[in-house]
């Protein structure tokens, strides 16, 4: 039987979690930062020792309130904790202390960009949660290891509205979701060390239909590309199993990413009752007035304000301001850049070409990029005053700006002896050497085959090593040939 | 020493003798080169076994945290060394504060100085002892439902537990977070005022301290108050009419000491025991849910179990009775199905009885109570029967629903031979007025 694939509707909502970027713990002083010798960020509130008791860190709700803000969330005034109760070995008190009924943000959407165009997807919360540590299964033979320092960091875990219908959108969901993190640096987004991570809970039903099929919930999914993979494998399943009548049953199940397929982890029937209720420890937490305006304050030029601003007020085409502004640190960049320059079309250029690609070649990122604003301005500066060409400038100078940063770029180009030549005489020079290195092709010319102009600037070209300026050895050509 | 002499007693867990004579000598050497000395200087106290203090162990008279050491001192500790305090010991106690007799504990039961067949009440029944048979001078208690005020009246000594978030919870072994307080157990109120005044106050470790001014004591013999009573609970079937009568007696006499005496309606009486049960062991599931033996304290000796049957063997094993009595009902009343008809009316019940107590000071300075309907029983006598132990907790639970301060003075002797008290509370944060009229009541 074939199925036809088409006539099913994909139906997918997100879970991420995102680890705050705060120097210290949700509820207490450890280091909140990733890695560290195992168990080392561990006070007896973190270890959960007897006696211990938490206390909420103010920075943490403050980037829930942020990201809530800039997702057009509802922010809720009377906020607090919930313990929600499980045994794992890997969790110190026997709880995990969680917003479960009261999430800090509520509603919301995030505007995502497919090839089909745009659309907003919409959130149902962001809530703050502490992260549980780690258990290591493979350090210690016949036994599970557990590290604790990153039990308490703090989390938002943001979930969608089932609205997103295929791994593209989920794909672009995602990026757009890591960017804002980002550009609030509130989280580093780094799906491979587990800082950003995504559940994503998936159902089938046929086009048409309103009801929501039984879902499953897809996990360990360790990158935005695997996230669309684990989508399209797993859609692709369910659609098998509906089409030739056979149920859904509701699962947990993990993405195996080597073997391209997923596994079932738990069914529904296991589910536990985690037992929700107020943390007697912690006192419920105000959002003031004056709390939310200086959140509000503090929140930088997002990506969209950012193209906005690009397009319209520096006349760059939509596509260059898109791509500066994907990573926030190219968009930063570019804006130290616009201080020390107003040809802003020719720092685009240089930021997607050039400097890109020097990034590319070295595996660096924009914030380890060692070239300073000033100092690539001034290199552009050179180019549009005819002292060096674009292609020089790019493949001569900039590649030793990159190793040896603290040089500057015309000291650069004339110790390499590259600055363009606009002496007439010693262009001249160069004119007279080459012409008398040809002399049947001049006089072809002087028979009327004018196309060897082109020959005789780039035998000048060679002769000067690029040093002579184009435009003046084409109308020094000129005058010779003719007279 | 007194202390090994009233071994039997089994008051102590654990004795820090050598350490308590060297600090001692320590202290005495910098009081002798004329060094200014701290507000505790040299006082003996010793500590409830559900107190941390650092480097030293601390079981909560479980077996389930047999050698653990503590690595960090509570907060109280911290003041109370401050002020050059001695800590002599730690103290015996119902496993896990849950208990009103202190037969619960892995330790062995603690033995009635007045009357060794009889109980001390608990659960803080070695810190009611130490003090009653001088082992100490004062000592801390926790109190979650009456653990410092009954064993307070049941020994004949003075007891307070003071209003919930006037003293840090930081390092407390938590039974009930929500209603748990440290106590204090004294002879005098002049050393209860002390003491509070030490310990008491902010602490950045405990988020549920509230900012208010330090309680200092001073007397104030002339003042009058205005006391009331609550009707059923004097009309309470299961209440000794001897305590009854006393109670009634003297109210009669502050009457006419220039007291205003008011007998007053409280239809929620019923409600109290159960709420608190329902409340205390939900919060209790889940502050005990980190003793499992991954990291600390008792671990089952079976090797290779599942991970479910480690944790339900090393708990199963390392808790006692009672506590894995309170764990269950706890995990029931937070269940799936049965958290609306149990939690949820249990908070309601705790939301009316702090409005309708809010309400009651607007016209009243004082409330009193007896602390126990009965003085103290003998050993084992309720032991096969939880509820009726249970329901012996009516008169002091009151006061850790609504966060009050409460006190239990000692002020009448029983025919059988046995001491008892009154119990006081006054409204939030009022603790000085308490001390005041506690100390006006003593005097007569």
């Amino acid at each position: 039987m074939t199925i036809n694939y088409d006539a099913y509707e994909i139906v997918i909502g997100l879970e991420v979690h995102a680890q705050l970027l705060t120097r210290t713990k949700l509820f207490c002083g450890d280091s909140a930062a990733f890695g560290g010798e195992p168990n080392t960020h561990v006070s007896p509130i973190t270890l959960g020792l007897p006696g211990s008791l938490p206390r909420l860190n103010g920075k943490a709700v403050e980037f829930a309130i942020k990201m809530g803000l800039t997702c057009h969330c509802e922010i809720e005034r009377n906020n607090y904790f919930a313990r929600k109760n499980y045994f794992y070995p890997d969790l110190p008190k026997g709880y995990q202390t969680s917003q479960h009924t009261t999430p800090v943000c509520k509603g919301g959407w995030v505007r995502i960009r497919t090839t089909a165009g745009e659309r907003d997807i919409r959130l149902n919360r962001i809530h703050l949660e502490e992260d549980a540590g780690k258990s290591i299964h493979d350090v210690i033979p016949d036994a599970t290891a557990i590290d604790l320092n990153r039990a308490g960091v703090p989390l938002i875990e943001i979930v969608t509205e089932p609205d997103l219908r295929s791994g593209d959108e989920a794909y672009a969901y995602l990026t757009e979701l890591r960017k804002t993190l980002r550009y609030l640096d509130i989280c580093d987004g780094n799906m491979e060390e587990g800082s950003m991570r995504c559940d994503a809970n998936i159902s089938v039903r046929l086009k048409g239909e309103t009801r929501l099929g039984t879902k499953v919930e897809v996990k360990n999914l360790n990158s935005i590309r695997n996230v669309r993979r684990a989508i399209e494998i797993e859609s692709r399943r369910l659609i098998e199993l509906v089409a030739t009548g056979q149920t859904v049953q509701q699962q947990t199940r993990s993405f195996d990413a080597a073997e391209g397929t997923t596994f079932a982890l738990r069914t529904k029937e296991e589910a536990n009752d985690y037992r929700y209720f107020t943390d007697p420890d912690l006192p419920p937490f105000q959002v003031t007035d004056a709390f939310l305006e200086s959140i509000k304050a503090s929140i930088p030029p997002l990506p969209e304000q950012l193209v906005q601003k690009y397009t319209r007020e520096l006349q760059l085409p939509e596509y260059d301001a898109r791509v500066i502004c994907d990573d926030r640190d190219s968009a930063a960049y570019f804006e130290q850049l616009i201080t020390h320059t107003t040809n802003y079309k020719a720092a685009a250029n240089w930021l997607l070409g050039p400097v890109r690609s020097g990034l590319n070649e070295k595996s660096m990122d924009w914030k380890d990029l060692p070239v300073r604003p000033e100092s690539l301005a001034r290199l552009i500066r050179l180019v549009e005053e005819g002292g060096l060409s674009f292609s020089i400038a790019a493949e001569r100078i900039f590649p030793v700006l990159m190793s040896e940063p603290h040089r500057d770029a015309l000291e650069i180009a004339t110790a390499l002896n590259l600055i363009q030549s606009s002496d007439t005489s010693e262009i001249a020079a160069w004119i007279e050497q080459a012409l008398a290195g040809m002399p049947d092709k001049v006089s072809e010319y002087k028979k009327g085959k004018k196309g060897l102009i082109g020959l005789f600037v780039g035998e000048v070209k060679k002769l000067s090593k690029g040093k002579a300026d184009p435009k003046l050895t084409n109308q020094l050509l000129l005058e010779k040939l003719e007279n | 020493m007194a202390i090994e002499q009233q071994q039997p007693l089994n008051a102590y867990i654990r004795v820090y003798s050598k350490e308590a004579l060297a600090k001692a000598r320590l202290l005495d050497q910098q009081r002798k080169e004329g060094k200014p000395m701290g507000k505790l200087h040299g006082v003996v106290i010793g500590l409830k076994d559900v107190i941390a203090y650092k480097d030293h162990p601390l079981t909560a008279a479980s077996h389930i945290l047999q050698d653990y050491v503590s690595i960090y001192n509570a907060t109280a500790v911290d003041k109370m060394l401050a002020e050059e305090a001695i800590l002599i010991g730690h103290l015996n106690c119902d496993e896990f504060a849950m208990g009103s007799s202190n037969e619960n504990s892995a330790y062995g039961k603690v033995l009635n100085a007045r009357c060794n067949s009889r109980v001390p009440g608990g659960s803080s029944g070695g810190s009611a002892v130490a003090v009653q048979a001088g082992l100490c001078m004062v000592s801390l208690g926790s109190d979650t439902g009456g653990s410092v005020r009954q064993p307070a009246d049941f020994c004949g000594i003075l007891g307070l537990k003071p209003t919930y978030g006037r003293v840090s919870r930081y390092g407390l072994i938590a039974y009930a977070s929500s209603f748990d307080q440290i106590g204090i157990f004294a002879h005098t109120i002049g050393d209860v005022a002390l003491l509070l005044e030490v310990i008491a106050g902010v602490d950045e470790f405990d988020s549920t301290v509230k900012k208010e001014k330090a309680p200092v004591w001073k007397e104030a013999p002339d003042q009058k108050y205005r006391i009331a009573y609550f009707k059923e609970a004097l009309d309470h079937p299961g209440l000794d009419p001897e305590i009854r009568e006393a109670i009634l007696t003297r109210t009669e006499q502050w009457r006419q000491a220039g007291h205003t005496i008011e007998a007053i309606d409280f239809e929620l009486l019923g409600y109290i025991v159960p709420a608190y049960y329902v409340l205390t062991t939900a919060e209790a599931s889940s502050n005990l849910a980190r003793f499992d033996g991954v990291r600390y304290g008792y671990r089952t000796k079976d090797k290779d179990l599942e991970l479910t049957e480690f944790y339900k063997r090393t708990r199963s094993e390392g808790f006692g009775r009672e506590v894995k009595r309170r764990i269950l009902l706890g995990t029931f009343v937070l269940s799936a199905g049965y958290y609306d008809a149990y939690f949820t009316k249990a908070q309601q019940v705790r939301q009316l009885l702090v409005e309708r107590t809010n309400l009651i000071f607007k016209n009243f300075d004082i409330i009193i109570l007896p602390t126990a309907p009965t003085t103290a029983w003998r050993i084992g006598e309720k032991m096969d029967d939880p509820i009726a132990m249970y329901l012996a907790d009516i008169y002091t639970v009151y006061a850790n629903l609504t966060g009050i301060p409460g006190i239990s003075i000692p002020l009448f002797g029983h025919t059988n031979g046995m001491p008892f008290g009154v119990q006081a509370m006054t409204s939030h944060f009022n603790e000085v007025s308490l001390l005041q009229f506690s100390h006006q009541m003593m005097q007569q």
